[in-house]
């Protein structure tokens, strides 16, 4: 089925719009739009220009090789696919991990949400929300940041780099890591290691909370904007604790529709296809996921910050549950609706992980020796991780011989594709439509998208050299028009 | 009485019978090798070890050490050589260090960071070389094999019992499995084989053991190849027996 703006009656006659490559956002991908002489929009798609093709190549392979293998689909949520894949394959070596192996485990998760969250708010995303969307295209970037507000931007470097750190600890390495492998993990934190990570804590927690604050701060400065821009109703899906409480690593599934009722709750994942289905559309290499109890017509949902600080019944760690508490009751809730309030709900989960972190250096535990379990060997492996983006499966099957012979992977920005979409078409109805587009307005698409923090092809990461390339070409093929930004953010 | 020859310019002290790499590496000089392994008797295939000796290049490991022979070993020209044939070995196989187990313990990986291996150099081959994972307790990943034959020769001298041979000619030569179904399955190898232990690749291992090792307690972590090699050296040749599979074949 098509959405309303998804495919235009007639597109012979219409006018295409690229924004190709998108920039501030992980990966490649574009967004066309089809306007009619009127610059009316009549098409709006955001496409997934890559595949990538990792489920065909993993076959073969023995299993123990796939966490570090599927890692490599990303630069900057590496620990997500890590960890996915790990916890797929503890259930295969048939593992109940030790109390060391998953606090490990945690620990190098939390970390790098911490990471992933401050490298997108402060590198990737505020510059939109400092300068403002239309601003000076020169200068809305982390050099314009850093120029403008360098004690800000010293923090998102230096928030980033602790949560790098808690990764190199608990990995190995930063980036690609193999600190985690079926049924356990390979190393412990010595005492040293988490004196030193617990230094700099305190620090990270007071930092994380001034970012919360400051997006509170935006919000209250705009908040008719902020609340209305790209909005729209949508379901949603996430992990949640046994007692209701936010967990970013393990949990069962809860989804709830667009009026808050509750679809299904506390469900085990081992079965995740009874609930999740994924639907094919030609144009795009991304699939669209919907819940099979709604349908493929209304079924799609959204994850990730947003979807998990509103479905949670709290925040198990003090600092990030009270401001929780203050972003659902803001304005009779409207942040919390709002696809900007993505920023805020980030920001909450940021001070969280600072919070995990500190409570789990705090834990003997991580220093145990106890590292690695198996079990009753398993034909078949699930594992479903809440990454930076949201909600992340793997699913395997290895055959007697340890070998992967089927792998499936939905990744988070796959289930949030039909909700970017959502979000385009609503900017381009309001500020887009009837309009002479300029580079400002077409960064109001981006900034829609860069809300959800989409890791397009999950791919590495190549900030500052992402340029921008519009063309306007007529029903003829013609370019009749075309602005270039080039990787120093200076247009032509 | 003990006699030298000239490495780089320094005298090198040996004793008869040995080979230049013998005798440098026993007397603390590297010279960069890779199918050289200190238990079996020099092989001189992969020709990593090449030196300049009075002029003419020759193979460290099996050229034999002589009074007053000069060698140059740590020269651009000969580096330059060994820099191409650890490329063209990268170009050949399916070498995948980010996700093979073997990286941080790989003879080939650490020899091409210590020659300054930047990139394959070549346009890369990508054979198709099905993995045989058949044991249920070691897998065979042929993608990474250099043919050096250090298995196929702790197999036979070692193990007695000849489970892996190189099949094919040129280009086409590759690691085979010496039973009727070529199946690892269907051998009578085991866990405590001497051939288990010296694939200086990732062909050879042992199933479920992948990445238990953390980064940073990984073999080449801990010191370069060139540290390695040194304090690896001098060992006695191990015994040469040769097996009752060989002997039969050899008639």
């Amino acid at each position: 089925m098509a959405f309303d703006l998804e495919t235009a009656e007639h597109p012979e006659n219409l006018r295409r719009v690229a924004i190709e490559p998108l920039s501030r956002v992980e990966g490649h991908g574009k967004v066309t739009l089809l306007l009619d002489e009127a610059n009316h929009v009549r098409q709006a798609r955001l496409h997934i220009v890559e595949f990538r093709g990792f489920e065909k190549f993993v076959q073969g392979r023995p299993y123990w090789e796939i966490p570090v293998m599927v890692q490599r689909l990303c630069g900057i949520c590496p620990v997500s696919h890590h960890l996915a894949a790990c916890k797929a394959l503890d259930q295969v070596v048939g593992a109940r991990l030790t109390p060391s192996a998953e606090k490990l485990r945690r620990l190098m998760h939390y970390g790098q949400i911490l990471q992933s969250h401050a490298l997108h708010f402060f590198h990737l995303a505020s510059p939109d929300l400092l300068f403002g969307f239309d601003s000076d295209v020169a200068r809305r970037n982390i050099v314009g940041l850093v120029a403008e507000y360098p004690d800000l931007a010293r923090q998102g470097v230096l928030l980033r780099k602790y949560g790098q750190e808690v990764i190199r600890l608990t990995a190995g390495k930063r980036v690609h890591g193999t600190g985690s492998v079926p049924g356990g993990v390979n190393k412990n934190l010595s005492r040293a290691e988490r004196e030193a990570l617990l230094k700099d804590a305190y620090q990270v927690i007071a930092w994380s909370r001034d970012a919360v604050h400051l997006v509170q701060r935006l919000f209250e400065q705009n908040l008719a904007l902020y609340e209305e821009f790209g909005s729209f109703r949508a379901h949603g899906l996430s992990l949640i604790r046994a007692d209701g409480a936010m967990d970013l690593y393990h949990g069962g599934l809860r989804a709830r529709t667009l009026d808050g009722q509750t679809l299904f709750d506390h469900v085990d994942y081992d079965h995740y296809w009874d609930h999740i289905f994924e639907e094919v559309k030609p144009w795009s290499y991304m699939k669209f996921p919907y819940l099979r109890e709604l349908g493929p017509e209304t079924g799609w949902y959204r994850v990730g910050p947003l979807t998990r600080v509103n479905q949670c019944d709290f925040i198990p760690t003090p600092l990030a549950d009270k401001e929780r508490q203050a972003f659902l009751a803001h304005d009779g809730g409207r942040p919390a609706a709002a696809t900007l309030g993505t920023h805020w709900a980030r920001m909450i989960e940021m001070l969280h992980s600072a919070e995990t972190i500190k409570d789990l250096l705090h834990d003997d535990d991580v220093s145990g020796d106890d590292l690695v379990t198996q079990g009753e060997r398993q034909e078949r492996g699930v594992g479903i991780i809440e990454a930076p983006r949201g909600t992340l499966i793997h699913h395997y099957r290895v055959d007697e011989n340890d070998q992967v012979v089927r792998a499936n992977l939905i990744v988070s920005t796959t289930h949030n594709n039909q909700a970017m979409n959502e979000a385009i078409r609503a900017v381009a109805r309001k500020y887009l439509d009837g309009h002479e587009l300029t580079e400002g307005l077409l960064n109001h698409i981006e900034v829609a998208i860069r809300a959800f923090d989409p890791c397009l092809s999950c791919a590495t990461h190549a900030m500052g050299k992402m340029p921008l390339k519009v063309e306007l070409v007529d029903a003829g093929g013609r370019v009749i028009g075309r602005i270039t930004r080039s990787g120093d953010g200076s247009c032509a | 009485m003990t006699e030298t020859f000239l490495l780089d310019g320094e005298e090198v002290l040996f004793a008869p019978g040995q080979t230049v790499l013998q005798a440098a590496l026993a007397a603390g000089r590297y010279i960069p090798h890779l199918c050289y392994h200190p238990e079996f008797k020099p092989h001189g295939s992969c020709k990593v070890c090449t030196v300049k000796a009075n002029g003419r290049f020759a193979t460290a490991c099996t050229l034999p050490a002589q009074a007053g022979l000069e060698v140059a070993s740590a020269v651009e020209e000969v580096d330059d050589i060994r820099r191409t044939l650890v490329q063209m070995l990268f170009a050949e196989g399916n070498h995948f260090c980010p996700s093979c187990e073997k990286s941080g313990d790989c003879v080939l990986q650490a020899l091409g960071y210590d020659l300054g291996v930047m990139t394959a150099g070549f346009r890369h081959l990508y054979p198709n070389r099905p993995v045989d994972a058949s044991h249920p307790d070691i897998l065979l990943d042929f993608n990474r094999c250099i043919l050096c034959e250090l298995c196929v020769r702790a197999s036979c001298e070692v193990d007695g019992k000849c489970v892996f041979a190189l099949s094919g000619r040129g280009i086409e030569k590759h690691l085979i499995v010496n039973s009727a179904s070529g199946r690892l399955a269907d051998t009578d190898v085991a866990l405590t084989d001497k051939a288990l232990d010296v694939c200086p690749v990732g062909v050879i291992l042992v199933k479920r053991r992948g990445f238990a090792v953390p980064i940073g307690e990984r073999r080449y972590d801990q010191s370069p190849i060139s540290a390695q090699a040194l304090a690896d050296a001098p060992r006695p040749p191990a015994g040469s027996r040769p097996c009752a599979a060989c002997e039969e074949g050899e008639e």
